[in-house]
């Protein structure tokens, strides 16, 4: 095989970046629980680095891209065997196909890590471990083989998903849901304040984010070429319109723009944009990114209107924002960057409608079967602590740690629960 | 003697020291303090709901004095502490029996 070694180093680096992005999300979701429970959400990020790492190279990478099967790969590259052959589709890569599975490895990883801020401050970790590989193999392959693997259903459909619009962010959006609906909600919400503990932590995460979803979009090209380069302009634009809309809707509707709203803005245009990066113009993504921004800025508010309690809004931005990010491709598609027109583009409503079904069949597959493991964890060892460790929060009742030497009477936890006579 | 407590905003500590030291006062303990009076608390705004915070920082700061100097004492720490507005905080003073200085075991107002 011909390998590029310019392709090789920058898939290599991107690599890299797109690792940093869980770590960077175990901050921006950190910073937003409350004191008690913080290490409690790096914990659970963390454990996903170690798990997806492990279950990936053994196994679910074969199954996710190699073979020819329409909805599941086969056990041909199980432990990494036959890794000098391309993954099925994947032969014109010049890339070698281990660095190949070790860029889809941290997508793997950064997946099911995205759950876990609308399950915070209540899940027990043994459970949460058990879930992550579970979900890993029963939820991840598939639906990564049918978007990503050519010999994938929705592929050959030819639905778009430049970088995880669907396979990463309604997946996990739509799983999150259904694991907040078996778990219930965190005790005391709504009716309890639960403000964030450390926005700056927020803020934190959300750069790292954003520095290493260029990894993940641009890196998505398999390749260092121009078409990397419009994933990546097309990144940064879309996240930039889409914080600005974000703080324009809190400025006229809340009286403030707010540093939580910047930041909530800006992931959630890099969600949207995820799926379009590859296939819409620098223009185009202004407009993702701006519609991004203002509609997850609302989309947040809909879990106190349904009572479902999304304790860091994955529903609100992963689920919503994917799903907007692949729809909109039907709209601003263009062959002059990659892919097919959409509307825009004198492409008719072809697009869109392989766009509409790849967005419905993830979602379905996604929130079902998520419910169903969800379910039967519960039954089997529990998915949540007790009440009296909830009370006392992770940190300390998953991990017997405690993440600063002082309690602060203003955060919300330990002064004001041990007072309302626990 | 008296234990003089006063509660107040924590940007005014420095206007308070001073004016206590420049008064002749030697020593003080300051700590911070939460709680609210007739302001209440403040509302914070996250992803665009409204959390009302009902406990507002405060600096507590305590003095020991003879009796005859207690209300003077009062006066400067108020006078150094208002602002005018609502949240400007309280200052009570308390009997005290008796008081001793650790290191020389003086006792009364010699150890004030």
């Amino acid at each position: 095989m011909n390998f590029n070694t310019g392709d090789t180093a920058w898939i290599l680096v991107a690599s890299a970046m797109v690792l940093l992005m869980t770590p960077g999300l175990a901050f921006f979701y950190g910073g937003m629980v409350r004191g008690k429970n913080v290490l409690g959400m790096l914990a659970q990020n963390y454990v996903v680095m170690g798990i997806v790492s492990v279950l990936w190279i053994t196994g679910v990478y074969s199954l996710a891209f190699s073979g020819t099967g329409k909805f599941i790969g086969d056990f041909h590259q199980f432990g990494l065997n036959h890794i000098w052959q391309q993954a099925t589709g994947f032969e014109a890569l010049t890339i070698p196909p281990l660095v190949f599975c070790a860029f889809q490895l941290m997508f793997a990883i950064i997946t099911p890590a995205l759950i876990t801020g609308a399950s915070a401050d209540r899940l027990k970790f043994g459970a949460w471990t058990l879930f992550t590989g579970v979900w890993l193999v029963l939820v991840y392959a598939p639906v990564a083989h049918w978007v990503f693997s050519p010999s994938g259903w929705l592929f050959k459909l030819g639905a778009e998903d430049f970088a995880g619009g669907t396979v990463v962010h309604a997946n996990a959006g739509a799983a999150a849901l259904a694991l907040i609906l078996v778990i219930g909600k965190r005790r005391g919400w709504p009716k309890e304040r639960m403000r964030p503990h450390n926005v700056p932590f927020v803020l934190l995460g959300a750069g790292l984010l954003w520095f290493g979803w260029f990894g993940f979009n641009a890196g998505s090209a398999l390749s260092a070429n121009t078409l990397s380069a419009f994933a990546f302009v097309n990144t940064n634009t879309a996240t930039g319109a889409a914080l600005l809309g974000w703080i324009l809707v809190e400025r006229l509707r809340d009286g403030h723009a707010t540093t939580l709203g910047a930041a909530s803005g800006a992931v959630a245009g890099l969600v949207a944009i995820t799926p379009a990066c590859g296939f819409v113009s620098p223009m185009g993504s202004i407009a993702i990114g701006f519609a991004a921004g203002i509609i997850c800025s609302f989309a947040v508010g809909l879990k106190n209107k349904f009572g479902y309690d999304d304790a860091l809004d994955v529903v609100g931005v992963h689920l919503v924002g994917g799903v907007l990010g692949a729809l909109l491709i039907g709209f601003f598609g263009t062959k002059l960057t990659n892919g097919a027109n959409g509307f825009f583009y004198g492409g008719g409503w072809t697009l869109m409608g392989k766009q509409a079904i790849a967005v419905a069949a993830v979602v379905a597959y996604s929130f079902v079967a998520t419910y169903i493991i969800a379910k039967a964890i519960d039954l089997l060892i529990g998915l949540r602590v007790t009440e009296e460790q909830e009370v006392a929060g992770l940190d300390l009742s998953q991990h017997a740690e405690t993440a600063y030497e002082t309690a602060s009477f203003n955060d919300g936890s330990r002064f004001s629960q041990s007072a309302s006579g626990n | 003697m008296k234990l003089i407590t006063a509660i107040i905003k924590p940007f005014k500590l420095d206007d308070v020291k001073n004016a206590l030291q420049a008064f002749g006062i030697t020593g003080m303990t300051v700590s911070e303090a939460s709680g609210f009076g007739r302001q209440r608390g403040h509302t914070e705004v996250y992803r665009g709901a409204e959390y009302t915070v009902d406990l507002v920082p405060k600096v507590r700061l305590e003095v020991l004095v003879d009796s005859a100097e207690a209300e003077k004492v009062i006066d400067v720490i108020v006078k150094a502490a208002t602002t005018g507005s609502i949240g400007d905080g309280k200052v009570w003073s308390t009997p005290v029996d008796n008081v001793v200085r650790v290191r020389t075991g003086e006792r009364g107002t010699d150890a004030i």
